[in-house]
């Protein structure tokens, strides 16, 4: 397993957020994890790089315990992250931004820059453009393309589709695939469950702090009861 | 204007290296002709120039050029920057009075015993943010100054007098002005002393600024859990912003403190730190030209104005709040600040931003029961 997540605990102060949630993640696997607003799939994601510390429980990554590690070691591990609401430094260019990806790494990046510009041909065109003032779409380009940067084994990405008109979402995920193809491990956070079900291998359903379902995804899909709750019941069918 | 300092900007991004040097040279030579009698009269009709441009203006341009790194930079709100600057004072009083170390000892003895304050204030506090990181600063600078008050060991509220000038070499005469004379009387030697410590400050904050430090130091400023899922440290860059602003504040204070005299905690109030936040602010947060031109106006519009008695100040903030509703991002902001600034972010970073308390965080996660 290059990921495992074993009976992790996360405390907000004396509130409980996630209530020992285990999962796995192996090597050129897409996970997903789908839930409701509040179900703890960000607080997972932002525990496993390091953002938030666990009370109890533990993290492997790569046939290490780290769950003790900063977050910004666990980049050199190997972990790298699109964080919830892109978290593109705004006044930064295009190119500065992703160049804060390799931040980690030193020698000639152009090679995986013009790596990050072929997968999104639009930042190509706005490189120097200042994070800040790009559009949804783009900003999300951007914190993906940066994650690439720090040459992860796994990306961690906390709802790309967040506030994106449908056509860009459907690009945003094909490009995900894309990534995964060439070779990096995906874990998916998202809201929205139908497309991230239709892209990913496996998934886990999230509900309050705990996991109560986890299957392959495309079992997901046709099961009536996440059907239900995250796929819009019987409308979802057309 | 706007337009005008893009076409400065642009112009001097592209000009070639001999050309900037020339200008970094000129503006040091015109830095060391400011305390002339020709422009005093004007600049400064009611007390003496030269000192006016040692205190409160050169002081004020350097203080704020070491604010600028922890709340320009690293984006790290610090109301308390007043007690390194008094730390540097009470540096060199006591080192100078007791153990009769000369100015230039303690110059470097106070520039450690700073940054080891500041690190001693910064390690437990910034896992703070924000607004909490703000007042915890606050306390910090009131602490100094009520302990310095209160501890007879160090003067209580009477100070420390009979603090040593700088040593001096006589003789050297330029332009009628014994350059390296530090005495009671002329105040230019001071003022040169202080444009060399500014520049050598200048030189090494530029240097920072352009290096993998000032780089992180950005990037925390704008998205501090971005900054660390990238792999910057960023408790540890932190805690240098905090560490090499007070060593800037703290070799402030000890060159300041080796012309005053006698030094008292009434010196160190938090007027200071607002003040000098007031002209980081004014003058473009995290851009260097704009910190010193916000310093300088900060320092020299009230004296300029004493005339005015009392009105001085009240017309100084309104002036001030006038130029925060129609320039926000300062006089001479630098064109980061400005696109951070229409990101919504308030262009302060962390400044009044996201605050992880755990109500704050727990309520949407609490929501879904």
């Amino acid at each position: 397993m290059l990921l495992e997540v074993k009976d992790m605990h996360v405390h907000y102060g004396k509130i409980e957020a996630i209530k020992g949630i285990s999962l796995e993640v192996a090597e050129g696997e897409i996970v997903t994890l789908i839930g409701a607003n509040g179900a703890g799939k960000t607080t997972t994601l932002k525990t496993i790089s390091g953002l938030r510390p666990l009370s109890s429980g533990s993290v492997t990554f790569d046939g290490k315990d780290i769950s003790k590690l900063p977050g910004h070691k666990r980049v050199l591990a190997g972990i790298g992250q699109s964080p919830e609401g892109r978290g593109v430094f705004p006044g930064m260019t295009v190119t500065e931004n992703l160049l804060m990806g390799a931040y980690t790494r030193t020698g000639d990046f152009s090679k995986d820059l013009d790596e990050v510009f072929e997968l999104f041909p639009r930042l190509a065109e706005r490189r120097n453009q200042a994070g800040g003032t790009m559009s949804g779409g783009e900003q999300q380009m951007v914190a993906i393309g940066r994650a690439l940067m720090s040459k992860p084994k796994v990306l961690l990405l906390d709802e790309p589709s967040m506030g994106l008109a449908p056509m860009l979402v459907a690009q945003i995920f094909s490009i995900i695939k894309e990534i995964n193809n060439r070779g990096t491990t995906v874990l998916l956070v998202e809201q929205n469950a139908q497309q991230a079900l239709q892209l990913a291998h496996r998934a886990y359903v999230l509900e309050t702090g705990r996991v109560v379902k986890s299957a392959p995804a495309s079992e997901l899909l046709d099961d009536p009861q996440v059907r239900e709750a995250y796929l819009g019941g019987e409308l979802g069918a057309h | 204007m706007g337009a005008f300092t893009d076409r400065v900007r642009d112009r001097w991004a592209t000009a070639p290296g001999w050309q900037r040097w020339t200008v970094y040279v000129l503006l040091f030579i015109g830095a060391l002709l400011l305390p002339s009698e020709s422009i005093g009269h004007f600049m400064s009709p009611y007390s003496d120039w030269a000192s006016v441009l040692f205190f409160p203006v050169g002081t004020y341009i350097v203080l704020a050029i070491g604010l600028n790194i922890v709340v320009g930079q690293a984006g790290l709100l610090d109301l308390g920057f007043v007690a390194f600057f008094a730390i540097g004072g009470y540096s060199m009083a006591l080192l100078g009075t007791r153990l009769g170390l000369n100015f230039w000892e303690i110059l470097i003895a106070g520039v450690i015993l700073s940054a080891i304050s500041g690190v001693v204030l910064g390690g437990p506090t910034l896992r703070l943010r924000g607004d909490y990181l703000a007042i915890v600063t606050l306390g910090f600078g009131e602490i100094v100054r009520q302990t310095a008050e209160n501890t007879d060991a160090i003067g209580g509220p009477r100070g420390i007098a009979g603090i040593p000038h700088p040593p001096s070499i006589d003789g050297v005469v330029i332009f009628g002005v014994d350059i390296f004379h530090y005495g009671v009387l002329d105040p230019r030697p001071y003022y040169y002393l202080l444009v060399v410590v500014a520049t050598l400050i200048i030189i090494f904050v530029k240097r920072w600024e352009k290096s993998r430090v000032g780089r992180a130091w950005a990037a925390i400023r704008e998205d501090e859990d971005a900054a660390e899922v990238m792999g910057v440290p960023t408790f540890k860059f932190k805690l240098l912003a905090f560490a090499i602003g007070a060593s800037i504040g703290g070799a402030m204070g000890v060159v300041w403190a080796g012309k005053t005299i006698s030094i008292n905690p009434n010196d160190f109030l938090f007027m200071l730190s607002a003040t000098i936040l007031a002209a980081v602010v004014l003058g473009g947060s995290g851009n260097i030209p704009g910190v010193i031109l916000g310093a300088f106006l900060v320092a020299w519009l009230p004296e300029r104005f004493r005339g005015l008695s009392e009105y001085r100040i009240m017309v100084f903030g309104a002036a001030l709040v006038a130029l925060m509703i129609f320039r926000p991002e300062g006089l001479l902001p630098s064109r980061r600040r400005k696109a951070e600034l229409a990101e919504g972010t308030g262009g302060m970073g962390a400044m009044g931003a996201e605050v992880p308390d755990p109500q704050a965080h727990a309520e949407p996660e609490g929501a879904a029961k």
